[in-house]
């Protein structure tokens, strides 16, 4: 008596008297912990592997300011990286916010109207990137003659990440309470005042979270890039064919030439979507942090 | 008045940004159906969604190769990521101690943004190897693209089927508890059906994942384009299709790309067609 007692005070004595009286139940137990363990597992070894084999070769001619064959800098792509996601964010964040800002302050709610853009945006999320090349490809590429160019890429980009910053901003508008309205049209402010001076500010770390995490995919991006922005690997203008960062990476390691050179890049994309998605989580949670207070 | 004016105008510009996405799904389905129909009509309806060979320099286009590859591959893709999704979607709702929560959360949405083309070379310089060694002789084939795509597809089923584990009322959980049932047992026999739809269309969201992924696959599948003929060989998908030929192809060969590229979209909208209508029948449940 006294023994049994003492096992079932640890975890593992627990699952082992859980095993005697109900085996199937102990046996699920253990899967269920066991993918924990294997979801973590992955995810530390894809991390490790990548970092440990990449940063030996960070050497500082892969970051000169020109590419070559010998020296295979990333800096161009890294600074078409910059534009492409600067370019993308200013077109796409005021779209994406006054989208968000119609939806949850002015339309009806269940009108057909919100329910046909809700669809839209719906659908836009879930198409492949692959898709969004194509159709940059024939639309902004050839259908409007700009070619195989940063502009291009950025655009279909845009496209992209629209449906993204409209779901984020909406939770962000929908998460700033009522009152907060009510009391400034009591204090005689008109609508749009109220939006601007009121709702937007309290909404801006939701926003950004989003913003934040629309950078990481814009950062990660390839395949919507290949065929408009092109892979040519110099620091383009925004009429140029341009490489990013993750398209050089692509061609790197299809090539197949340079192996430690796409670790060593590999590493800092890698680091560089981690960070990005890492500080999207805090400022989401510092938004219901606030919120609870 | 001034005032009255500028709010109307700026009513009007926040309705027109929210109709932008309207007009990109628009712009999207007519350039895509434009470009492709054309090319589907002149090669001929079965003979391009049936044509088992693939052969530009012949002007022969049949994807049924390229078809059944992208099935398989994402089928591959569930078997082995649906699973692991499921138990760690209970993982997390039901077992995971207070502490270790935030730290595997956030892996998992870590794991959500990690690129897919880290996510390719990592298959690459990782699984293929491994594969090689396995199999003797080619690494880069179905299995390596399945299993590879069963892990980018896990942290998308997961965030999914959890929140509808939580969304079951807690009442189910106890009820189960008190006539006797062991923790497991009310978890898997009581939540898990009751958040049924939202679980299928977590799996759904994933299949739309797989079947989507170019950039992972083409550095892993060894892109042969012949019909799928085992899990230890190469396999070409529709995405793969259009990235691999893309860059050079010109005229017809051109047209049948994009067309691969319009199968590729209709089973994406009728995939999210699905996800949407579980999404709305697990919120009326």
């Amino acid at each position: 008596m006294e023994k049994t007692k003492k096992s079932t005070d640890s975890g593992f004595g627990k699952w082992l008297q859980k095993c005697k009286n109900h085996p199937f139940s102990g046996i699920v137990e253990a899967l269920v912990w066991l993918s924990g363990i294997v979801t973590m597992a992955i995810m530390i070894y894809l991390v490790t592997f990548i970092v440990i084999r990449g940063v030996p070769h960070l050497k500082p001619s892969l970051f000169a300011l020109t590419y070559n064959s010998d020296n295979v800098s990333l800096m161009p792509a890294l600074v078409n990286t910059l534009t492409v996601t600067v370019l993308s964010l200013v077109i796409a964040i005021p779209f994406g916010v006054f989208a968000a800002i119609y939806l949850v302050e002015y339309a009806k709610k269940g009108s057909r109207l919100v329910r046909l853009i809700r669809i839209t945006a719906e659908t836009l999320s879930g198409i492949p990137s692959i898709i969004y090349g194509l159709f940059g490809l024939l639309f902004f590429s050839t259908a409007l003659h700009w070619g195989l160019s940063l502009l291009s890429g950025c655009l279909t980009l845009v496209i992209m990440i629209l449906p993204l910053i409209i779901r984020t901003s909406e939770e962000a508008l929908l998460s700033v309470p009522d009152s907060y309205r009510e009391a400034s049209f009591g204090l005689g402010a008109g609508k749009l005042r109220t939006i601007f001076k009121i709702v937007l500010p309290s909404a801006v770390p939701g926003i950004l979270s989003g913003v934040v995490l629309a950078t990481g995919r814009i950062v990660g991006e390839t395949a919507a890039l290949l065929y408009t922005a092109g892979t040519v690997a110099k620091i383009s203008d925004l009429m140029g064919s341009g490489r990013t960062l993750a398209v050089h990476m692509y061609v790197l390691s299809s090539e197949g030439l340079h192996m430690d050179e796409s670790y060593a890049t590999a590493v800092v994309l890698l680091v560089l979507v981690l960070v990005l998605n890492g500080l999207s989580g805090l400022l989401a949670k510092g938004l219901t942090g606030n919120k609870n207070k | 008045m001034k005032g009255k004016i500028s709010e109307l105008l700026m009513k009007v510009v926040f309705f027109i940004a929210a109709c932008t996405s309207v007009l990109a799904v628009t712009l999207i389905c007519i350039f895509l159906f434009a470009n492709g129909i054309p090319a589907i009509a002149k090669i001929g309806l079965p003979d391009f969604l049936f044509g088992q060979k693939w052969k530009p320099s012949n002007n022969i286009f049949g994807i049924l190769p390229f078809i059944m590859g992208s099935i398989y591959v994402t089928a591959g893709s569930i078997v082995i990521g649906v699973p692991l999704a499921l138990l760690l979607s209970v993982f997390l709702a039901f077992y995971c101690p207070k502490r270790l929560y935030p730290v595997l959360k956030t892996m998992v949405n870590l794991m959500a943004g990690v690129p897919s083309v880290v996510y390719g070379f990592f298959g690459l310089v990782m699984i293929v190897p491994l594969m090689r060694q396995i199999t003797g002789k080619d690494g880069s084939t179905m299995l390596t693209a399945s299993i590879l795509l069963g892990v980018m597809i896990l942290p998308t089923v997961t965030g999914v089927t959890e929140s509808a584990l939580r969304s079951v009322p807690m009442s189910y959980y106890e009820g189960a508890l008190a006539l006797g049932a062991t923790h497991e047992r009310s978890v898997f026999a009581t939540v898990f059906p009751a958040a049924k739809s939202g679980i299928m269309a977590g799996i759904v969201l994933g299949i739309g994942r797989s079947i989507g992924e170019t950039m992972a696959v083409i550095m892993v599948a060894g892109n042969q384009p012949w019909m799928p003929q085992g899990l230890l060989k190469g396999v070409r998908t529709m995405t793969t299709n259009i990235v691999m030929e893309m860059g050079y192809a010109t005229d017809l060969h051109r047209e049948a790309l994009i067309a691969t590229g319009v199968v590729l979209f209709v089973f994406i909208l009728i995939i999210n067609l699905c996800v949407s209508a579980l999404k709305s029948k697990a919120e009326s449940e």
